[in-house]
């Protein structure tokens, strides 16, 4: 038993590549549920589009990265418009049914056979991260005892939490204006909204594009950070990962998605690392009677889930959330 | 102000009393709006003119359309036939948000408050045309910094009106039932409406708080808005409308001046009831039993 790894596997998931992409991936979410009051279930769907933009631009059609960026930004603005345009006049669940199905689709679209000359089927696409990795000034690895990242992995860091950031800054200079008020007057009742002359279509309409940008944009940072883009890894435990990351956060607050996504992979990872070192070797902590080595990477999903559940109890509002709003929830 | 008001009263003096009779100075006008829920015509309105200036009361039986009728105005609701007009300008098919920027504000027979928003927040919602609200300048803050000042000091001099100043900190989730009613009341305010439509104001509202809403309603009118309103409290209707009209299935059935309407048997018949005149404690509750017995009997008979 190492404690060391622990801590070492824990924190340099809770900084690494991983943690950015569902931090983007989750402040995307926190526009669309946290603030606006829409039920995005499909962020993968939004993150297929964007990592699948690139890659697609730059290796089928041969464009220059750059020009492959715009194109995975745009491809999730139509994503959010062709979504919104026939559900956001209904009532909230058909936007939750509309995107979870679309992600789906998507999914298995880009992973289909027939289309391999595209989207490379199932093995999905690689050779398009050039240009990103050209760009990296590091030229060595970082290993500091608590963390350790190797050389490409402490690029992608540099690169994510500087949009992380950068998207922090934004959603609270939006957040705070008028138009921020407004979303989340449309989260509270729309009827509200509209019979005080707000074109409450409108405003759902850019709040799910925006926060669409934000899940392509994690898109594209997931396939650039591993150099691959490929299908499967956009399922729908994606989105849900994301949701799990706003909720211990907190939703509608700035810095909620960020540290749940911190926090999220930071028990994962020193959850899995815990159990693997507990049941492994030839004299296992915790006995091959109680629990084996394959069971143990499973473990940490139901502590997790414990976690979350105590979470929900004892702190309904996430980390950052204001308890009083909980508080005034029984309307 | 105070004499335009006289005049519109006036003005209202000469109007005959019956259902759907035309205004000297309408500020709404309708034609043959219907709207059916199923088999049911829930409104069915010949003609209907509201006069500018002054207090109109709707009012009727449970299921009489008044609150659909509401809808189908504010555009919060489609009929399946009709036309109408605000100032002149036709609404059929305009979209809620834009009805309520022509100056046509209504509110909720159920408050709608916006809980997890302050008071002031739910304020500074209402202001229109507000340059913070459109996405490309909602970034920078010196876009829309000044006109945010300026719509908060209005809001602040409403809730001070209203008695709200003390919550305005609050969240409005954690108002009692009559301070929301205010509070959406101030709210449809700050859109300054010309003619704002209040659904049920009392509904739910202590007797001592009525007193004071029932002034603001007053003092609406005495800043030259239009006033409509749904109302179930005969006191309400009685005190401060100008002018009443009286809805039963759908349909407009009687018009008038509160004491001509109060005095239409047809009214009391379908709505009032035998006893709205007296005070519920002064009816002699002997008689009350002898005329049930009687009707029981009566049921019993072979």
């Amino acid at each position: 038993m190492d404690f060391a790894v622990v801590i070492d596997a824990a924190f340099s998931a809770a900084l690494g590549p991983q943690a950015i992409v569902f931090a983007l991936a989750a402040i995307g979410l926190n526009v669309h549920f946290g603030y606006t009051g829409l039920l995005n279930f499909g962020q993968a769907g939004f993150m297929a589009v964007g990592g699948f933009g690139l890659a697609v631009s730059v290796v089928t059609w041969d464009l220059p990265f750059w020009v492959g960026l715009i194109v995975a930004m745009l491809a999730t603005i139509v994503l959010a418009l062709v979504l919104g345009v026939p559900t956001l006049r209904l009532r909230a669940d058909y936007l939750a049914i509309a995107t979870i199905a679309s992600s789906e689709i998507l999914r298995l679209v880009l992973g289909a056979v027939e289309f391999k000359g595209t989207f490379g089927g199932s093995n999905g696409l690689t050779g398009f991260a050039r240009t990103y990795k050209n760009l990296n000034p590091y030229g060595d690895g970082v290993d500091i005892g608590v963390v350790s990242f190797s050389k490409d992995d402490l690029w992608s860091i540099t690169v994510g939490w500087t949009l992380v950031a950068l998207g922090c800054v934004l959603i609270w200079t939006l957040m705070r204006s008028p138009w921020g008020r407004v979303l989340r007057s449309i989260r509270e009742d729309e009827d509200a909204v509209r019979s005080l002359g707000k074109n409450v279509f409108a405003y759902k309409m850019q709040a799910l594009v925006l926060g669409g940008v934000f899940g392509g944009l994690a898109g594209v940072f997931h396939v650039l950070k591993q150099a691959s883009a490929v299908p499967t890894d956009f399922n729908t435990t994606f989105t849900f990962y994301a949701y799990a990351a706003l909720l211990m956060g907190g939703a509608a607050r700035v810095l909620g998605p960020v540290i749940g996504s911190i926090l999220f992979w930071f028990l994962i990872a020193g959850l899995g690392s815990f159990f693997s070192q507990a049941t492994g070797g030839t004299d296992p902590l915790i006995p091959a009677s109680i629990m084996t080595d394959t069971q143990a990477s499973l473990v940490r999903f139901i502590v997790l889930g414990l976690g979350l559940m105590l979470l929900m109890i004892l702190r309904p509002q996430g980390i950052f959330g204001d308890r009083r709003e909980i508080a005034i929830d029984g309307r | 102000m105070a004499a335009d008001l006289s005049a519109a009263r006036a003005a209202l003096e000469g109007v005959p009393s019956e259902p759907g009779v035309p205004k000297p100075d309408p500020i709404v006008k309708g034609d043959n709006i219907t709207r059916t829920f199923g088999g049911l015509k829930a409104v069915d309105v010949e003609h209907i003119e509201i006069q500018r200036g002054v207090i109109t009361a709707l009012i009727g039986p449970n299921g009489a359309g008044k609150t659909t009728l509401f809808n189908l105005l504010t555009g919060f609701d489609e009929p399946d036939d009709g036309t109408w007009a605000f100032n002149g300008t036709a609404l059929g098919k305009v979209p809620a948000y834009k009805v309520a920027r022509l100056g046509m504000v209504r509110t909720f027979q159920l408050t709608k408050v916006l809980s997890k928003l302050t008071v002031i927040e739910n304020m500074r919602l209402g202001a229109k045309g507000q340059r913070g609200e459109k996405f490309l300048s909602a970034a920078f803050k010196s876009l829309w910094g000044a006109q945010e000042k300026a719509n908060t000091d209005r809001a602040d001099a409403l809730l001070e009106r209203f008695k709200l100043d003390a919550k305005r900190e609050d969240f409005a989730g954690s108002l009692s039932g009559g301070q929301r009613k205010l509070l959406e009341m101030a709210r449809a305010l700050m859109v300054d409406p010309e003619l704002i439509m209040l659904d049920e104001p009392m509904a739910g509202v202590n007797p001592a708080l009525k007193q004071s809403l029932l002034g603001h309603v007053k003092s609406l009118r005495d800043e030259g808005r239009t006033v409509l309103f749904v109302e179930h409290d005969m006191d309400m209707v009685r005190d401060i409308s100008d002018w009443v009209i009286v809805m039963a299935q759908g349909q407009i059935v009687a018009e008038g001046t509160p004491q001509s309407v109060m005095a239409d048997q047809r009214v009391i018949d379908a709505y009032l009831g035998a006893h709205h005149d007296s005070d519920i404690t002064e009816i002699d509750i002997a008689d009350l039993e002898k005329a049930a017995e009687a009707e029981l009997d009566e049921g019993t008979k072979p």
